[in-house]
């Protein structure tokens, strides 16, 4: 088995095909988009294959260390951001090839009209530990 | 077996222990010892006495314990040095827990846990699934808080008020899981009324039958939210609400106000209008006036304006939110309402997708979200 994140972006990705923000969509076509999200998630708790999912909000501080004895520094945030992480899901799959799929199934999620967002999703291997026979 | 018996009985056990002697820390794994000890065993045979025999496996494990730690030796000494047992305590064993449990020491994420462990009787799995943290996270969070008031005295009053914020966090913020946090909250001030007489437990536990009657009504079947106005009231469960109208009542009656008293005046204002379009706007915005004496929070003030709103029309609304600091979170949902209310469409939808942005939880942006959408359309038709 292989874990993989699945990465839904704000900003940074290539823009969809049937790309409306969600707030020009009908709110009958918000819920059939909820509702495909969720029976997604249940059918990889189904298939044995989901591990976690979370939403992050859009707006997001930068912090660093400052030297002993002083606070941190904090930055932001920036409206000007190009990579802008909306939310993730992490799968635990077969291989490569499952995992695409499945990211192919969570972009094709209904969008306005309807039709499928087409949405650029990004998929990342987790590194795993190292297996136990080496040669 | 009830597993909701078997812990309502956690807080007295606990207490008995600790009354024969035993530290707080150990007294309380020895008390998860015998519960989960009676989940196995009294299904096949049943206890005439379960107090009574939860009592003696309690012991019997903290003595096991005890004779195998390495520190047994210390603690005998440091309990010769102890002054002998005087009179009988002042204070029940069930209220110092929920005080010792809410120690001002602890954070409230700390006394949250240590509450539902050790006067709620859940286990750490049950509290991790809860809030969505690993077990050995709690479990390290409980064993931390258990140090943090282990010297802390058990035979003094504590700050009630610092229960009755931990409770409320554990019915506001209960997240998910196989345990109903909400229903544990209620179930857990319910007691705590029992053990004190004030009127602001009172008012708390009446804050939450009359907002936890509303449950039912409160999600839609595919789990979007439904505001207060569009809730079906035909669902409220009329018994809790009965209920928390009469304790309310009972707790005002005595002039002695306070936050929780207050917000619960509120909410059964609001539980007393058979349709929305009739509920008392004119007394809730009061009730928001002396809610502000209390509290002076901008929170408050920001529901206020939404009461304005309602009972002296979206303009006075405005004017009200016009005061407050517009970083204020839900201030755009607020603001999004009323210009709604008052008619200007355009201002509404783009202050709905806002306030979506800002939201603070899924639901509440999903709902927003759909509220902008419903007037992009509307206005596109």
């Amino acid at each position: 088995m292989a874990k993989y994140l699945l990465l839904k972006h704000y900003r940074g990705a290539p823009a969809s095909v049937n790309d409306v923000p969600m707030d020009r969509w009908t709110p009958e076509e918000i819920s059939a988009h909820m509702q495909y999200m969720r029976d997604f998630a249940t059918r990889l708790e189904e298939t044995g294959e989901f591990v976690d999912g979370q939403a992050l909000a859009p707006e997001g501080t930068f912090v660093r260390y400052d030297g002993e004895g002083r606070p941190p520094v904090t930055d932001g945030p920036f409206a000007e951001t190009k990579d802008l992480i909306a939310g993730w899901m992490v799968i635990d799959v077969d291989g490569y090839e499952r995992a695409v799929e499945l990211a192919g199934d969570l972009s094709a999620a209904p969008g306005a009209g309807g039709r499928p967002i087409h949405e650029w999703l990004e998929v990342r291997p987790f590194l795993t530990a190292p297996p136990t026979v080496t040669e | 077996m009830n597993e909701v018996l078997l812990r309502s009985l956690t807080p007295s056990v606990l207490g008995v222990l600790v009354r024969r002697g035993a530290d707080f820390a150990a007294a309380e794994d020895a008390v998860q010892d015998a519960l989960v000890e009676a989940v196995r065993a009294w299904p096949a045979d049943p206890p005439h006495d379960p107090k009574g025999w939860l009592i003696t496996v309690a012991w019997r494990r903290f003595l096991d314990a005890t004779r195998a730690d390495a520190a047994r030796r210390r603690r005998e000494n440091l309990l010769d040095e102890e002054p002998a047992p005087g009179p009988a305590p002042a204070v029940d064993d069930t209220l110092q827990l929920y005080f010792l449990c809410a120690h001002p020491s602890l954070t409230p994420a700390s006394a949250v846990a240590l509450t539902l462990r050790a006067v709620g009787g859940l286990t750490t799995r049950q509290i991790a699934q809860a809030y969505l943290v690993p077990e050995a996270t709690m479990a390290q969070r409980i064993s931390r808080a258990k140090r943090t008031v282990s010297t802390v005295r058990f035979d003094r009053p504590g700050d009630v008020a610092t229960v009755l914020r931990v409770l409320y966090l554990v019915f506001n913020e209960g997240y998910s899981g196989d345990v109903d946090l909400a229903a544990e909250a209620v179930r857990l001030t319910r007691r705590l009324a029992v053990a004190i007489d004030h009127p602001e437990v009172a008012g708390l536990l009446a804050l939450m039958l009359l907002h936890h009657a509303r449950r039912a009504a409160r999600t839609a079947p595919d789990g979007s939210l439904v505001p207060l106005a569009e809730q079906d009231r035909g669902r409220w469960d009329s018994g809790a609400i009965a209920e928390g109208v009469e304790i309310l009542q009972a707790a005002l009656a005595r002039d002695r106000l306070g936050e929780f008293q207050a917000q619960a005046a509120i909410a059964a204002l609001h539980a007393d209008a058979p349709t929305a379009e009739e509920t008392d706007w004119v007394q809730i915005v009061e009730w928001y006036d002396e809610l502000t004496r209390l509290t002076d929070s901008p929170v408050v003030r920001l529901n206020r304006a939404v009461a304005v709103g309602e009972a002296d029309g979206p303009r006075a609304g405005l004017a009200a939110l016009a005061t407050l600091d517009a970083s204020l979170p839900r201030h755009a949902a607020v603001a999004a309402y009323l210009h709604e209310r008052d008619g200007d469409l355009t201002t509404a939808a783009r202050l709905y997708a806002e306030a979506a942005r800002k939201a603070p939880n899924l639901a509440e942006r999903d709902h927003l979200t759909r509220q902008a959408a419903r007037l992009n359309s509307r206005r596109s038709r």
